[in-house]
């Protein structure tokens, strides 16, 4: 393209002091450019230095970070040899920043239509009477339903979709020639996703704007992205163009990347790529992957490998570069699928309904209270033992109240659930420590669910010392055991959970669960905090532990295509209700209910060139419908009155597959 | 597994952080001010008895508010006895009492307080309306009916202080908790069915610890306050006792005449004041809790 970078990175290079006095680098080298209308994927683990780059690109560096060498250009201009006013008019103006979370980037007292006119203001010296039509205007570029109402609203009264979408005409405010993007659409539901990359991908388009996304999904990039850049402690390790990248990288740290993500279209379990990325200023003299290459060589420990040019228009830095093109597609080398054996009913629900909702003593005492319709309603499903439950939705559709219920935590207005034939009563308190014993949970953050104050040991502690009255040496030895267990060493026991990885905290909390040798396991969103390197181990652990000790799993999880690398059947939810639910062949392959098509089609995969069809709206719903269809507001496939008013009738399938729409089966 | 890794019974972590605490609040100026000044009043404390140079009881009928000189350092006071010999005395009543009481308030404060935060319910809100309704009086106030009613002795006077300070305690320290119950660790202990007292103990009370020895600082301080003010009021140390309270209300009518009566011991219970204050304002920020405790107090 002959066209000039808007923002060019060239040999850039961030670190900080050490302690010994030395500059330790945590960005090496780094030189990247993107030019009008192109869009480039910044793409790495936790603490590759994805983020600083972004941050670096404005000019602006975290606190205690210095630039080594290397130069930040916008428009042909050095960054940071510009004023602070210069470079605070550029920022927020010509360059705009969208970030992960916008709904704390947004102001909580203020209205969204002040916000805008504050930026309009700011950035364009447009007239109090002037902001207001273009605030409203913006708003419906960022095709916001009824801008007009949206401006008057509070960012708390918008969804996490819409709050993204003012925070995207917020960077427009100041017409932007180029937009950072910071884990845009993470934390967002997959349909929401979806909408929101479309636009931003339409909005690319027409304002000709340079954008760079910086993201640990490599599905939200393939969607997004002409260019591809991975990151690898602090270095651009791949740079080229986002199919070449993605189908066959000259590199293999994407290689591998690509292997661990778990594929709608593939039901086998992703191949977990071990070890971490050495720490700033830890790397040898070789290539810094080379720990966790499954091709190294002794050459790639000696010599750091320089950028050389590798088939397909890439940028790589790798010795065997032309070695790993050549290789076959990812997907070869994974280990093959498995089924758990199926036995007798290890877990029961029948007309489960949970209700939040408590009527105060003056409603109850008056009689005036009307309870709004229950937020879990009508779940009946069954496990057998050594099987695993997907439960799939998107926020809000109940699938952690319904873990709650089962262990106790969140007693049911209506229905019964048992374990093994017998009836669990509905609380905690009341359940009898073998029962207690048989019934675990995994959360989905360890930062939470591990007592930061507590070793390692002591947390195995509790539930060796609780269900089976273990101390001292006994009691040391058996965490031992568990932590080799979950491919943790016993040296870990004295440690705090604030000095292991992510990825190792979860095995500590996978450890604390079957500590206790329980006959089901409750998993809640157990790998949504990882890195997908990472999350391919957790997945491979449970799935190993589950075939060894027998156990059976509800899984909960809002990403499809994990569900479906480990479960063995799937309920999928919406607003408390199950829509579908069967075998994991059977409802990822179709007939489908309209939601699950949604849901399906929405998924990002890895893959360039298909699109996702966006069908319905996404509109948020606060509450479910009184009566007929759950999904009756938002459903694509609507027929009539007869979704609004009658609930949908289950229409059975083969192997107990059962779908509730009012469409005949064959139709959908 | 490395044997050796499993039949280490040593627990270095807790050890290893008061170090290191300790060592963050030495490093900030006014820890190290502080921490001197408390340390230097213990050590006058221990050791006054010996340093003192004259006997604190024995009245020089011809040396009556005397100006400080070369044999008096600080005077002496209306009855002919020097003054700094009851300043260096004076503080011993307040930091035994003191000294006593406060780990008591925190230790009951401090457990009802985690205990209310993860109970809820309505004997929270029972106990707390309680807890409001005793703040609301002058803290002073039931001190001294208490003191009067049961005439002195320096068993009712460090129950009652335990009693009265811990009350406070109680609502930081639910607070405190409030903000751990509704993590998840908390939930899964829950879940896996561990007693309340367990939860107490293992998962709640290693989580506020900072917050209740942060409290415990400033308690002391306000309570060495509390005990000067009762002193300074007639209901204290019963004379001829040395305290620095009861010896500022016995020197104020003197004040203009012989002003050192008054300022040796204020000097001496206010730079102790100001050292445990200081101390606890390094404490809390080498434990990371200067912003949350100014929320609470």
């Amino acid at each position: 393209m002959g066209l000039d970078p808007v923002i060019e990175l060239t040999e850039l290079s961030i670190g900080f002091t050490g302690r010994d006095g030395q500059d330790v680098p945590v960005l090496r080298d780094v030189s990247l450019a993107v030019r009008p209308g192109e869009s480039l994927g910044i793409v790495g683990e936790s603490g590759s230095g994805k983020s600083t780059v972004a941050l670096a690109a404005m000019g602006f560096l975290k606190h205690g970070l210095r630039r080594l060498t290397g130069q930040v250009r916008f428009d042909g201009r050095d960054m940071f040899a510009l004023s602070r006013q210069d470079r605070e008019a550029i920022r927020g103006g010509q360059l705009g920043l969208i970030p992960q979370n916008s709904g704390q980037a947004l102001t909580p007292t203020m209205r969204i239509g002040a916000q805008l006119c504050e930026a309009l203001r700011l950035h364009c010296n447009l007239a109090q009477s002037q902001c207001l039509p273009r605030a409203e205007a913006l708003l419906a570029q960022v095709r916001l339903p009824d801008p007009g109402a949206i401006m008057q609203r509070y960012p708390h009264q918008l969804s996490g979709g819409q709050q993204q979408r003012v925070a995207i005409a917020m960077a427009l405010a100041g017409e932007p020639r180029a937009l950072l993007l910071d884990e845009p659409t993470t934390g967002l539901d997959v349909t929401t996703q979806a909408h929101i990359l479309a636009l931003l991908r339409d909005l690319a388009v027409e304002r000709n704007m340079a954008m760079v996304f910086v993201s640990h999904d490599l599905g939200v990039i393939a969607h997004s992205c002409q260019r591809v850049a991975v990151m690898y402690a602090g270095e651009v390790v791949l740079d080229g163009p986002a199919q070449e990248v993605l189908k066959r990288p000259a590199h293999p740290y994407p290689r591998a990347l690509l292997s661990a993500i778990p594929r709608l279209c593939d039901a086998r379990l992703p191949r977990a790529l071990d070890g971490r990325p050495p720490a700033p200023g830890q790397g040898g003299a070789g290539c810094a992957f080379a720990d966790r290459c499954a091709m190294v060589q002794t050459g790639c420990r000696q010599v750091h490998p320089d950028l050389t040019r590798a088939p397909g228009g890439q940028t790589v830095r790798c010795l065997r570069a032309d070695e790993v093109v050549a290789l076959t597609p990812h997907a070869a080398d994974r280990p093959a699928l498995r089924h758990g054996p199926s036995g007798d009913v290890a877990l029961h629900l029948r007309d489960v309904a949970i209700c939040y909702h408590r009527p105060g003593l003056a409603a109850r005492l008056l009689g005036r209270d009307t309870p709004p319709p229950a937020t879990v309603d009508g779940i009946s499903l069954e496990v057998r033992a050594g099987q695993t439950l997907g439960l799939v939705g998107e926020s809000g559709s109940g699938k952690s109240t319904i873990l709650k219920a089962v262990a106790g935590l969140m007693p049911p207005l209506a229905g019964e659930i048992s374990a093994r034939g017998a009836v669990l009563p509905t609380q905690v308190r009341r359940r009898r420590p073998d029962t207690l014993r048989k019934i675990q949970m995994i959360f989905q953050n360890p930062d939470e669910s591990l007592n930061p104050r507590q070793t390692i040991e002591q947390i195995l502690a509790q539930p060796l010392r609780l269900y089976f009255g273990l101390e001292g040496v006994q009691l040391r030895e058996r965490a031992a055991e568990l932590l080799e267990t979950v491919r943790l060493g016993a040296h870990m026991l004295d440690r705090l959970p604030g000095q292991l990885s992510g990825g190792e905290k979860q095995r500590v909390a996978v450890a604390r669960a079957f500590a206790a040798e329980p006959d089901i396991v409750l998993c809640d969103e157990v790998t949504s905090a990882l890195d997908v390197s990472v999350q391919a181990a957790v997945l491979d652990l449970l799935d190993d532990l589950k075939r060894s000790k027998h156990t059976t799993y509800v899984f909960v999880s809002h990403d499809l295509a994990v569900v479906r690398a480990l479960a063995d059947q799937v309920a999928v939810l919406y607003q408390g209700r199950l829509c579908e639910a069967g075998p994991v062949e059977q409802v990822y392959s179709g007939p489908s209910h309209p939601y699950t098509a949604l849901l399906l089609n929405a998924v990002l995969e890895p893959v360039t060139g298909h699109a996702p069809h966006l069908e319905a709206e996404d509109v948020v719903e606060l509450s479910p419908p009184a009566s007929g269809c759950p999904f009756q507001r938002r459903c694509p496939r609507k027929l009539g009155r007869i979704c609004d008013t009658e609930s949908p009738p289950e229409q059975m399938g083969a192997d107990g597959h059962s779908i509730r729409c009012h469409i005949p089966r064959a139709e959908l | 597994m490395s044997d050796a890794a499993i039949s280490s019974r040593v627990r270095p972590g807790r050890l290893r952080r008061a170090g290191a605490v300790l060592s963050d609040v030495m490093r900030r100026p006014s820890g190290a001010i502080g921490l001197t000044l408390v340390l230097l009043h213990l050590a006058v404390a221990l050791l006054s008895p010996w340093l003192a140079p004259y006997d604190y009881k024995i009245m020089l009928s011809d040396e009556i508010l005397v100006p400080p000189s070369a044999d008096h350092w600080l005077g002496t006071d209306a009855l002919g006895r020097d003054v700094l010999s009851r300043v260096l005395l004076g503080g011993r009543q307040a930091l035994l009492v003191c000294g006593i009481a406060t780990p008591l308030a925190i230790l009951w404060g401090g457990l009802l307080g985690i205990y209310l935060g993860l109970r809820g319910g309505w004997v929270d809100d029972v106990v707390m309306r309680l807890v409001d309704a005793v703040l609301s009086l002058p803290g002073i106030l039931p001190l001294m009916i208490v003191v009067v009613m049961f005439s002195g002795g320096n068993v009712v006077l460090i129950l009652t202080l335990a009693v009265l300070f811990g009350i406070p305690v109680i609502r930081v320290l639910r607070a405190a908790t409030h903000g751990v119950v509704a993590r998840d660790f908390v939930l899964a202990a829950r879940a896996r069915g561990h007693s309340r007292a367990n939860i107490m103990w293992r998962e709640l009370l290693p989580n506020v610890f900072d917050v209740l020895m942060v409290e415990g600082a400033m308690r002391l301080s306000w309570m060495l306050l509390s005990f000067s003010a009762l002193s300074f009021l007639g209901y204290g140390v019963a004379p001829p006792t040395p305290d620095w309270g009861q010896d500022v209300s016995e020197a104020r009518v003197y004040m203009s005449l012989a002003p050192w009566g008054v300022l040796g011991p204020m000097i001496a219970l206010s730079s102790l004041i100001v050292g445990v204050n200081l101390t606890a304002d390094a404490l809390a920020k080498a434990l990371g809790l200067d912003r949350a405790q100014k929320a609470v107090v």
